[in-house]
């Protein structure tokens, strides 16, 4: 049956269908929906890792065992798997395994625009790019026989476009999940240097095997149409080439970035007079061409940045621009922004009013960077608040410890935020980590972790008691307070800013949106009262605005938190 | 046949992707090749949200470029000015004329046109405003401005009007399809 899917759905289905024993991820956009589809499946075991090293860790032990595994992550996430990814290539597998990787290109939900083809070339792991939601199904169920036929993980390259794009799908007949025999076998499993180095040698023979088998595979195709262009392109791009230029021009696309086939790139390039390739991000494709000896043209006429599109090839052919016509108005641009009664809002707020120097970390909480709270300073990749936070405090000494913090979600502290404060700990700096536990991962679409209670499932699981955890990793000073009470913040970051040890504040408060919270009636403003001093105002809450001189709440949007309340000296909020 | 071209445009929030997802179930019962590109993640958080559809005998690129649209939908005044310069010549605007202040507007760091959608019909685009707002409170959920806006703009695809009603059963969980039948209808017949 024909199926809309989006390509996240379909490669969930292509793991089912191609017989997934295991799953094991942690959430990133725009990956989390292969996870989320798998976990539907009752014939498989699927989980929320805490991070994606002990995910793919966690797929390399299930295929060990003999059973077909994958993980799936977003870019960056890779960066955080790269340590089992790498030694994966020598150990090979034994059931097939499958690591699903998607990039954002354009940077729609993420902090860089990192390319992970380069993570195939370093790591000698195949790389497999589908162009829709077909080829997301039929590339992964594949994946699991190239992976067992080369003896090597695949990785699976998406990206935002092919990720969250819904498309056509013809699903193919199911392969059951099968458990192949477990065999001691320490040369190939014990990454030892003696054994290791004989596994080296059995790397480059196999990328050279699968560079030989792709320049006859499923995953690269040619279209001869023109003598004249011939253009190499792989994922997106091939359907933005394909919309403008249709059959005028000869086609070769790449299904496997990774390795690439030579004997096909030089037949391909010998049939026509001017080639391209048309790759978005960097000029990997391009750079092997030209490293073949051939004269092609790449990044001088397609940016390194950001995505493509059937504009950018119309107007880099020089093709007919679309007329279009705008509007003169300026319009105001409508940000991303943290919603009415999050709880994040009120610990924000006090730290801004303090004018604390704030550590941020990756989640919801970096939308206290907008106007008007301004509250971060920093953001650079899961954990690094914590550990960024004892680095400024080592460069700056006792006066940056009590004017400075890092706050931190409980999802990403259970990512990598545990070793950093361990780290607070034993190197001792009087640091002060606020961890905003909202009880679930928000960004992402709400996933379960394991400070909730429950598994990916749904299901009742085991609960990290974040406090007993804090102690435990060497913290003495540990409180919680709750962020709808300005005045409980207030002095809690005080008192734990001027302690003379590091300490943890708990932001105990869970997600509005989740079902499970019992919203309050919607306040409203007195105008009789309101003097238009413009102080509820500072909290960036986007049920209230200024209509006619007067504060005014929105009753569709406010869930009743009450902290604007708090901070009305006139008792118009009511 | 040529690749139509439709975009879904409003706040996070909203309710774009039930929409989304009703088109494209109906353009595919009707023997379409479909292609449906949405936002997740951060956009959701009160940000400006597009989602594309595009339909025809063989679709290749997801998304929608400048000039390209045949119709907009938009949820939002502000945002169907924000994305009028994807329309195509002689296309076709669909707004609800709610306004909801983005937080540049909010704070007093920027302001909201005054009669935006006159401006664009004084540019020459054929726009169709309605308060979808009043009548999906009228069908019995503010949240169904989805389904009124997909209901006005419903008479300008070539696609009979039980089959939209059976997306709508299709799509929607069945405790809300008599609700939201209504809400098609206010909509269709404004």
């Amino acid at each position: 049956m024909k199926k809309l899917m989006i390509g996240n759905q379909a490669v969930a289905a292509g793991l089912h269908d191609g017989g997934l024993g295991v799953v094991s991820s942690y959430p990133g956009t725009p990956s989390t929906e292969i996870t989320e589809f798998l976990a539907k499946y009752d014939d498989l075991h699927s989980e929320w890792a805490p991070n994606e090293k002990v995910a793919c860790e966690v797929a390399f032990g299930a295929s060990l065992a003999g059973a077909r595994s994958a993980c799936a992550m977003k870019h960056v996430g890779l960066n955080v798997a790269a340590d089992p990814l790498f030694t994966l290539s020598y150990t090979g597998v034994n059931g097939g395994m499958v690591i699903c990787v998607a990039d954002d290109p354009a940077m729609h939900s993420s902090q860089n625009e990192q390319d992970s083809r380069h993570y195939a070339i370093a790591s000698k792991v195949p790389m497999l790019e589908p162009s829709d939601s077909q080829e997301a199904y039929d590339f992964t169920k594949s994946a699991f026989e190239l992976s067992e036929k080369f003896d090597t993980p695949v990785l699976l390259r998406m990206c935002t476009r092919i990720a969250h794009s819904q498309s056509v799908v013809e699903t193919s007949e199911i392969t059951p999940a099968v458990l192949k025999d477990y065999e001691k076998n320490p040369a190939k499993y014990i990454m030892m240097p003696g054994n290791a180095i004989k596994r080296h040698p059995f790397v480059e023979d196999r990328t050279n095997a699968i560079a030989d088998f792709a320049n006859d595979c499923m995953y690269n195709t040619v279209e001869y149409n023109s003598d004249e262009i011939g253009i190499i392109t792989s994922g997106c791009s091939y359907l933005y080439v394909k919309e403008v230029m249709g059959d005028n021009a000869s086609i070769l696309k790449i299904g496997m970035p990774h390795p690439l086939p030579d004997k096909l790139i030089k037949e391909f390039a010998s049939k026509v007079k001017k080639l391209y390739v048309i790759e978005e991000l960097d000029p990997v494709i391009e750079n092997h061409v030209k490293a073949l000896g051939i004269d092609v043209v790449g990044k001088e006429m397609f940016s390194i940045l950001g995505e493509f599109s059937q504009q950018t090839i119309a107007k880099a052919f020089g093709l007919e621009d679309k007329e279009s016509i705008s509007a003169d108005s300026e319009i105001p641009n409508r940000p991303p922004m943290m919603c009415a009664g999050c709880p994040h809002r009120g610990m924000f707020y006090t730290l801004a009013k303090n004018k604390i120097t704030v550590h941020g970390d990756i989640g919801c909480y970096t939308l206290g960077a907008v106007p008007p709270l301004c509250a971060l300073d920093s953001t650079l990749c899961m954990g690094a608040s914590i550990s960024g936070l004892h680095g400024y405090n080592c460069a700056r000494g006792a006066q940056a410890e009590q004017k400075s913090v890092a706050v931190i979600g409980d999802s990403t502290f259970m990512h990598s935020g545990m070793t950093g404060l361990v780290n607070v700990a034993y190197n001792a700096t009087n640091s002060t980590v606020i961890i905003l536990d909202n009880s679930i991962t928000g960004m992402t679409g709400h996933q379960q972790n394991p400070t909730t209670g429950f598994n990916i499932k749904g299901d009742v699981a085991a609960k990290v008691n974040l406090e007993e955890l804090c102690k435990a990793l060497g913290i003495n000073r540990v409180r919680v307070v709750d962020p709808y009470d300005l005045k409980a913040c207030d002095t809690a970051i005080k008192e734990e800013l001027e302690a003379k040890e590091p300490s943890v504040i708990i932001s105990r408060r869970p997600c509005v949106l989740l079902k499970s919270v019992k919203l309050l009636p919607s306040l409203k403003v007195d105008a009789d009262k309101c003097k238009s001093c413009k102080r509820c105002m500072g909290l960036g809450c986007p049920a209230i605005s200024m209509k006619d001189g007067k504060a005014k709440i929105d009753n569709t949007l406010c869930v009743g938190c009450g902290v604007c309340k708090q901070l009305c000296a006139f008792d118009a909020i009511i | 046949m040529k690749t139509t071209s439709i975009m879904i445009v409003g706040v996070g929030g909203q309710g774009s992707l039930l929409a989304s997802k009703l088109l494209g179930r109906l353009l595919l019962d009707e023997g379409y090749d479909v292609k449906v590109s949405e936002v997740h993640g951060m956009s959701q958080r009160g940000g400006s949200v597009v989602t594309y559809v595009r339909y025809g005998e063989k679709v290749y690129s997801p998304i929608v470029t400048e000039g390209e649209a045949d119709i907009i939908i938009s949820f939002e005044k502000l945002e169907a000015a924000r994305y009028a310069k994807y329309l195509k010549k002689d296309g076709l605007i669909v707004v609800n004329s709610q306004q909801i202040d983005p937080m540049p507007v909010i704070i007093g760091a920027a302001t909201y046109p005054t009669d935006v959608l006159a401006e664009l019909t004084n540019k020459g685009m054929r726009v169709e405003a309605l308060d979808a707002l009043s009548l999906a409170v009228q069908a019995g959920s503010p949240k169904a401005v989805n389904i009124v806006l997909m209901g006005k703009a419903a008479k300008n695809f070539d696609i009979p009007y039980e089959s939209w009603i059976k997306a709508i059963e299709n799509t929607v969980a069945e405790r809300f399809v008599e609700m939201n039948k209504k809400a098609f209808d206010l909509g269709y017949n404004c």
